[in-house]
């Protein structure tokens, strides 16, 4: 039939088809060329970029978390330790729904309602891709139980994690600290310091103590072990291994056993102590009573026992020793007594007169001695060694607040010591500009008078009392008062001291600061107001008692402890050093609501001073171990 | 021995030899990135080695069958095809949301694979039926010879498949003689009507346009298929990372890896330069098939060879763009180069009907 058309017609069909057969031919050439110039777009000029792509999608970095440096006292024994220990962890999103796999795991293991509360609020605090813990420390037996039903249990995991335990126990906690998991401000802290990196593949940070003021030291770097993985995340192979780097350890000037001394003396008060090395700033002892177990923290506390240590009126989670202020009564006496000295407003055998109270002129407010009736004609060391109230009245009053202010500021007074530890109070030493600024009000003499005796505004911390005392102890030097004397590299198991931070000498006089000496000497010395503290040492100690008022008492009303309810009651201050002649350590104490420093404070110091200095232990006490050198 | 040799070479003087080296060249690159795609295993290898022999020999069967013969099968294929359509509309089971399937009792058939070749066989029978006499209502039968089975495919729905099928019933009216202001008329009145098509689309055809303007939008979702084919193509560079040694394709990044990606995995392996090896292969296969419809003594030889060498085209040029992330993802095999059986048993039969045009040239004038 084709061949029954006319010829004419189908060479014009002929050419009319090669035309379009041409149309096609450049429609076919140019959707060619749009695919090869894409793959040239994708393959040389975005090669660069996409080859970046291709090895991120298949290289991944799986963080390996450094072990954590150890914690040793001053003869290397253990204050934090690390133990690895299985942890039961869930992911957030759980294919059956939470509850569901909480109820299937607690058939098959026991969960106690303290670790679900914890879990609970673990929860609320984690991140959207990490396992939160709700068992910690599995038995072998639960582990295999576990392993057994994984299959059933998707979303459930049991991680071997790296633990601390603080086997020194509550004594020990204000010193140590403890390690806690990193929550969202630790995250930010982190991010915002440029060491979140770091701490990929880490669950624990310092939180408070050593812990955290050590952190960076401690943890050390994490290592990253470069995997090779495919589209669902399995690891294929092992690429290579950068190895983490172990956190230093720390050794400390502390003395575990001398700490344990100290905490045993305090009995059942509550109350901070510290002991300095006056020569290094060394801290020997730290007490901060009561303590708590640092290990509750370690993995998370559950909420009602927080709760429980956070709203305990004895407030245990509180440093007494960094944190606590306290007016310092007569322990300001010493250093009263040198600044008259040597701002010449006294000399040293200048006498005043004590009837028992002090009166400003154009006044008839009496300001008066702790004795009833006076100490009667007094000089400076024995205004110091029987706390002669009057004599100090009289003595800020002739200096004036200006220059009383300025002098106690070079010991320190009023502003932080430095410690290697966070958290620490300045306390506060008060000046007529203070007033003005914080309570827009004048300085009135009074005020003046009172300080003289360390009442008032002046609050300061344990520490500092400490850190001033050591000044007098080791003839005017400003020490840093430091915990951790040297690092270990944990690779070349070499330790390395680290500086001591001694300020310039202050200038005293010799003879002036021999006086305020003698003076303490004296208050350990029968007719001295601590000397049943002293009685039978072997060694010299110089001391001072103070008494911080509570409450105020009434014009004309005495002070009667027994009238007053026992948190009303003053606390007992007490700073000394020993041996006297060539101190090798200074004590702070305070015990609240203890009453005379010298009966109840100063006794504590004396168990300290024995121990470091002769070996000897109270009767009553019983260390473990048989390692003790007696 | 003698008898069946000699069966042998009367069935090869109808195969085109160009057109067989080159076919069988592309072959050959798909054997060695199946290889790799399906990480050596000798189940895929022996499959795929299976499917090209039963394809080729479907072919070599289909250039022996003369035009006129092929011609004839036109209308009966394409009734077929129809009322199956409408049996798929009525009875046809539910997969994916998409009504496409037809349970055949023994095995489940998508008729619309039927009307890739029966849809280009009814038009140009019916075209070269009415060559003398052609006037504009033939074009408009035509048209509705395409608009029937393409709304039916279009309900089911799978626009994919209706669009390819459309393009291969107006490439053949195109070489019919289609006049311009129609092709132009209808082009613009199509650019026209878009928003109202954008409008009647499913969710998950629009999904997937609007992945393919901005794959990031969603990475684990639609746009991770196109995120790691552009990966692995661009991370090949120039000359590939070599014969399995593609980290996308032998780590499991790319999906459907041996299938519809497997561009992805032989641009990751061979880079710029297989990828311009490749597409300068499937051109000569055009080439050749133009040419081959430029010397066709009838209408119905011009119009099969031109429409399936252009199809092939579309079919090449719909798969490599959706996996260089230009198209968006339709479910198109790259012809030639992916593994299954159905799709290149069709193709190379198509192929087998351009080599029939060619080869029965002389014996038809004769």
């Amino acid at each position: 039939m084709p061949l029954a058309t006319p010829l004419k017609n189908l060479d014009r069909e002929l050419f009319r088809f090669h035309g379009r057969l041409k149309v096609a031919g450049a429609f076919v050439v140019l959707l060619a060329a749009t695919l090869l110039g894409r793959a040239f777009y994708l393959q040389i000029m975005q090669h660069d970029y996409y080859i970046q792509r291709a090895e991120s999608n298949r290289i991944s970095l799986v963080p390996v978390a450094p072990n954590r440096g150890l914690i040793l006292d001053r003869n290397g024994r253990i204050l934090a330790e690390n133990y690895s220990a299985y942890t039961l962890e869930l992911a957030r999103a759980q294919p059956d729904g939470l509850e569901t796999t909480l109820s299937k795991v607690g058939k098959l293991i026991e969960i106690t309602p303290g670790e679900l509360r914890r879990f609970r609020r673990l929860l609320a605090e984690s991140h959207e891709f990490e396992t939160v813990p709700l068992k910690s420390k599995l038995t072998d037996e639960e582990v295999a139980i576990l392993a057994a039903n994984h299959y059933r249990l998707p979303g459930v995991e049991v991680k071997a994690r790296l633990f601390r335990n603080y086997q020194a126990g509550p004594g020990m906690a204000h010193v140590v600290g403890f390690i806690g998991r990193i929550n969202d401000r630790d995250l930010k802290g982190l991010r915002d310091s440029g060491r979140a990196q770091n701490y990929r593949g880490t669950v624990h940070i310092g939180k408070t103590g050593l812990e955290q003021s050590y952190e960076a030291l401690l943890h050390g770097r994490t290592g990253f072990d470069q995997m090779e993985t495919d589209a669902s995340g399995r690891a294929v192979r092992a690429l290579s291994r950068i190895p983490p780097v172990p956190g230093k350890d720390l050794r400390l000037y502390l003395d575990e056993r001398l700490q344990a001394v100290a905490e045993h003396a305090f009995g059942d008060y509550t109350g901070g102590l510290v002991a300095l090395d006056p020569n290094t700033g060394g801290v020997l002892a730290l007490v901060s009573k009561p303590g708590f177990d640092p290990n509750l923290f370690v993995d998370g506390i559950d909420p009602e026992t927080w709760k429980a240590l956070n709203e305990s009126p004895e407030r245990p989670m509180v440093n007494r020793v960094l944190r606590g202020i306290y007016p310092p009564g007569s322990t300001i006496k010493p250093f009263m007594g040198l600044a008259g000295l040597e701002l010449g407003v006294r000399k040293p055998a200048d006498i005043t007169v004590d009837p028992g109270y002090f009166i400003l002129p154009n006044s008839t407010h009496q300001f008066r001695d702790w004795k009833h009736g006076g100490h009667g004609l007094v000089d400076m060391r024995r205004a110091i060694a029987q706390s002669c109230d009057t004599y100090f009245y009289k003595l800020a009053f002739d200096m004036g607040i200006d220059r009383m202010h300025d002098y106690l500021a070079k010991f320190g007074f009023g502003e932080k010591t430095g410690i290697d530890l966070e958290g620490e109070s300045p306390g506060l030493l008060p000046s007529r500009d203070w007033k003005q600024r914080r309570w827009k009000k004048a300085w009135y003499p009074g005020e003046t008078v009172i300080a003289g005796i360390g009442q008032g505004y002046h609050l300061t911390t344990p520490l500092q009392l400490a850190t001033a005392t050591a000044m007098l102890a080791n003839g005017g030097r400003r020490i840093e008062p430091r915990l951790v004397q040297a690092v270990r590299d944990p690779l070349t198991h070499v330790w390395q001291p680290l500086p001591v931070k001694v300020d310039e000498q202050l200038a005293i006089k010799p003879e002036d600061l021999a006086v305020v000496r003698q003076g303490m000497l004296d208050a350990m010395r029968p007719g001295g107001t601590a000397s049943a503290a002293a009685a039978g040492a072997p060694y010299t100690i110089a001391g001072k008692t103070g008494t911080a008022q509570v409450v105020g008492i009434r014009q004309g009303a005495r002070y009667d402890a027994g009238s007053l309810s026992l948190k009303n009651r003053d606390h007992a201050l007490f700073i000394a050093y020993a041996p006297a002649e060539k101190p090798t350590i200074v004590v702070a104490v305070m015990v609240e609501n203890g009453g005379h420093g010298g009966s109840t404070a100063a006794p504590i110091a004396r168990a300290v001073f024995d121990y470091y200095l002769t070996g000897k232990r109270p009767g009553n006490m019983k260390l473990e171990g048989s390692d003790a050198p007696d | 021995m003698p008898r069946t040799s000699h069966w042998i070479l009367r069935g090869l003087r109808h195969v085109d030899g160009i057109l067989l080296t080159l076919v069988v060249l592309v072959l050959g690159i798909s054997l060695a990135v199946v290889t790799s795609a399906s990480g050596q295993s000798a189940a895929r290898i022996s499959g795929h080695l299976v499917n090209m022999g039963l394809a080729l020999g479907v072919m070599v069967m289909i250039a022996n069958v003369p035009p006129h013969l092929l011609s004839k099968v036109g209308p009966p294929l394409y009734a077929a095809g129809v009322v199956l359509l409408v049996g798929v509309a009525l009875f046809g089971e539910i997969r994916n949301g998409a009504r496409r399937w037809l349970d055949l009792g023994f095995m489940a058939f998508q008729p619309s694979e039927l009307l890739k070749l029966a849809l280009p066989l009814m038009l140009a029978w019916y075209f070269h039926r009415n060559e003398a006499v052609l006037r504009v209502k033939h074009y408009l039968v035509g048209g509705v010879l395409l608009l029937v089975p393409f709304l039916l495919i279009l309900r089911q729905p799978d626009l994919g498949t209706a669009l390819m099928i459309g393009a291969s019933g107006f490439y053949l009216l195109f070489f019919a003689g289609l006049p311009w202001k129609v092709i132009l008329g209808g082009g613009a009145l199509g650019a026209a009507s878009l928003p109202l098509v954008w409008g009647m689309m499913h969710d998950y055809q629009r999904q997937r346009v609007l992945t393919l303007l901005d794959p990031s939008s969603d990475p684990l979702g639609a746009g991770y298929h196109i995120i790691q084919s552009t990966i692995a193509i661009g991370s090949g560079g120039l000359f590939g990372k070599g014969w399995m040694q593609g980290t996308q394709n032998q780590l499991d990044f790319i999906p459907e890896r041996t299938t519809d990606f497997i561009f992805a995995v032989f641009g990751e392996e061979f880079g710029y330069a297989g990828a311009i090896l490749l597409v300068v292969l499937y051109l000569a296969i055009v080439a050749r098939g133009l040419v081959i419809a430029a010397r066709a003594p009838t209408l119905f030889g011009r119009l099969m060879a031109a429409t399936l060498s252009l199809n092939l085209f579309t079919y090449v040029f719909v798969n490599m763009g959706m996996v260089s992330g230009i198209l968006p993802v339709v479910g198109v095999p790259l012809p030639l180069m992916s593994y299954g059986g159905t799709a290149l048993v069709t193709l190379l039969l198509g192929m087998g009907i351009v080599m029939s045009v060619a080869t029965h040239r002389q014996l038809n004038k004769s």
